[in-house]
């Protein structure tokens, strides 16, 4: 009986472990500390916050803050490709969620309202966090309830955050998931244009009314109908094409949320010169294409020579030709010559 | 240590429960001290034999004994409801005591004994706290049903007792889950299960007795229960069955609850212990 106990014990300490949402960084544990101390001064305001492909304005110089982010969990239909409806499952009815971008230091209070129409519970899980379930056990929400906690945003980088309700996957797999932007003190350094891009799989089946959902069996086996981005085919493409031009730098939040696919994340056309790992602190230069694991996340930043258009892609390439995981940057301006051209010399 | 430790937490909780539930039965023994009437339901109740049955929570190895009870054959409805609290003040919505009700106590309804228009009277009654679900069921000399009892019956699908080793037993039941606003549907107007028990899955979720207990139990298999595993992958790690994703919803739904909750989904059904079948 002891032994069984001790046992149950070790078992929840681990699931507790397997289910918080940082691993201690060797280098980064003096900064943790560092941030645990910083003081949040002032009234807590309401946070912006974005649908994709759009992020809120960088922090720049400013102290921490007492922000409020506010989240609406909703189960609405909504078109997933080619006028073909799926039952999403949402944070503020998007998807991906609302970007949200705080500051090193931020103390956050995220209020999660599960929507009364819902049929399930819901909760947030957000990588950023330090404390049980990043969240999740506290934002337990059934239909028309709500839910809140408070958090330190002590480590710098870009996090995913997702419902962490259980049947999982299938929380995720619906859509249930978004990004958490913690700007280190002073900010990133400006750029010319920011991104928010959210990669994610749907495995779907069809109820009689043609009606698309959540396929279990798919979903087990990790063999989606969809690999999309910012929760639509074509999200961005025509009218939705990302833009820049040129000779701007351009800065892409790219996050993953699965439930279960690793992206390759690649720009046709263009070469990464920074590459935060990761989406943490170790910045690589001159990468082509860059991993983004299932739960994950990557900051790339590009300046743009050539006027054109860039194809962004899983470069998984079956997933960008058959199954939606495709998107564009649209370069305008003057050719450029020394560059690129056609022909030879 | 750690062992001793987890004695306390699990011994505290325990404590905990209890002088709950004493404050939880406290209105209901009001109501027959000042001689209100009993209601008589009009309800078939179907017969469960029991049986020994494997928990969806829990190790594998452990099997629960479910004695032999009386389950309503459907969940209550409004028009019973509203007789309840025609005949019970203390219930209406602008009388129950914010301790046993949230603000959303059938909110839906006009006033207090006056059901909105447009709603079905045989539709099942939703918004209103395991403490009203409860009430009622004393009231007309019923219980609600446990954890174990409600498990056991879901177990069924039509044609067998225990249909969780088919492949469409989960499928199913997660598709009349996902259906939105079906608590709006009249009870009985689908096809019963194996015992003969109409609308287990898809009108609402249900009120059970101990809707928490995968929280706070205790019987038996309190040691191999913990809040923690209602979230992320541990969920996972602590089911016998991780691809009945339905049972994962119940559990999930029960998780979230607290007793003096409403939710728009949200109804109940009554159970009787098999001795009590002549009252």
């Amino acid at each position: 009986m002891t032994n069984k106990l001790m046992l149950f014990v070790l078992a929840t300490a681990f699931l507790f472990g397997a289910c918080g949402s940082n691993s201690e960084q060797g280098t980064a544990t003096g900064e943790k500390q560092s941030a645990a101390t910083i003081e949040a001064k002032g009234q807590p305001e309401e946070a912006e916050i974005t649908a994709a492909p759009h992020v809120p304005a960088p922090v720049g110089n400013r102290a921490p803050k007492k922000l409020i982010v506010n989240l609406l969990t909703t189960e609405i239909e909504g078109e997933i490709a080619d006028g073909k409806k799926y039952t999403f499952w949402t944070f503020n009815n998007i998807v991906p969620g609302s970007f949200i971008r705080v500051r090193e230091g931020d103390e956050v209070e995220v209020r999660l309202r599960n929507d009364a129409a819902s049929v399930l519970p819901h909760n947030i899980d957000l990588h950023a966090v330090n404390g049980p379930g990043g969240g999740a056990e506290a934002t337990s929400a059934v239909p028309g309830q709500e839910a809140a906690f408070t958090f330190k945003a002590m480590n710098p980088g870009l996090y995913v955050y997702h419902c962490a309700a259980p049947p999982v996957p299938m929380h995720i797999g619906n859509g249930m998931y978004g990004l958490i932007l913690v700007e280190p003190a002073g900010g990133l350094k400006p750029v010319d244009r920011e991104y928010y891009i959210m990669q994610g799989e749907f495995y779907t089946k069809a109820r009689e009314s043609g009606l698309l959902e959540f396929d279990n069996d798919k979903a087990v086996a990790e063999n989606p109908d969809y690999v999309l981005f910012n929760g639509k085919k074509g999200s961005m493409l025509g009218a939705g094409m990302l833009e820049a031009k040129v000779g701007e730098t351009v800065r892409l939040f790219v996050g993953n949320g699965g439930p279960n696919l690793i992206s390759s994340f690649h720009v046709i056309g263009e070469i990464f010169d920074n590459v935060y790992l990761e989406g943490g602190t170790t910045v690589t230069h001159n990468v082509q294409t860059t991993i983004i694991p299932a739960g994950g996340s990557a900051i790339v930043e590009f300046k743009v020579d050539v006027s054109g258009e860039y194809v962004l892609v899983d470069h998984s390439l079956s997933r960008a030709f058959n199954k939606g995981a495709i998107g564009k940057l649209k370069v305008t301006g003057e050719g450029n010559p020394k560059v690129f051209k056609k022909g030879g010399f | 240590m750690r062992v001793l430790l987890f004695f306390i937490v699990v011994f505290s909780v325990t404590i905990w429960g209890t002088s709950c539930n004493q404050q939880e039965v406290a209105p209901v023994a009001g109501d027959q001290a000042s001689g209100l009437p009993k209601l008589t339901s009009r309800v078939a109740m179907v017969d469960i034999p029991g049986g020994e049955y494997k928990p969806f929570y829990g190790l594998d190895t452990v099997l629960v004994k479910v004695a032999p009870f009386l389950i309503d054959e459907r969940p209550v409805t409004n028009a019973e409801f509203l007789a309840f609290v025609k005949a019970y003040p203390q219930w209406r919505r602008s009388q129950v005591k914010r301790l046993y009700a949230d603000t959303n106590y059938l909110c839906d309804w006009v006033a207090d004994t006056v059901l909105p228009e447009g709603i079905n009277p045989d539709a099942p009654v939703t918004q209103l706290s395991w403490y009203a679900a409860k009430a009622y069921a004393v009231a007309i000399g019923k219980r609600l049903p446990t954890l174990d009892e409600w498990e056991f019956v879901a177990m069924a699908d039509e044609t067998d007792a225990n249909a969780r080793e088919k492949k469409s037993y989960s499928d199913r039941i997660v598709n009349l889950y996902l259906v939105k606003n079906k608590q709006h549907n009249a009870v009985k107007q689908s096809p019963p299960n194996y015992w003969g028990v109409y609308n287990f899955f898809d009108l609402v979720w249900e009120w059970t007795d101990d809707f928490n207990s995968v929280l706070v139990t205790g019987d038996s298999r309190s040691g191999s229960y913990s809040d923690n595993n209602l979230f992320c992958a541990g969920s996972a790690a602590s089911a016998t069955d991780v691809l009945n994703y339905a049972a994962f919803m119940r559990f999930s739904m029960r998780g979230g609850l607290k007793a003096h909750y409403t939710v728009a989904n949200l109804g109940f059904r009554c159970a009787k212990d098999i001795e009590d079948r002549k009252e």
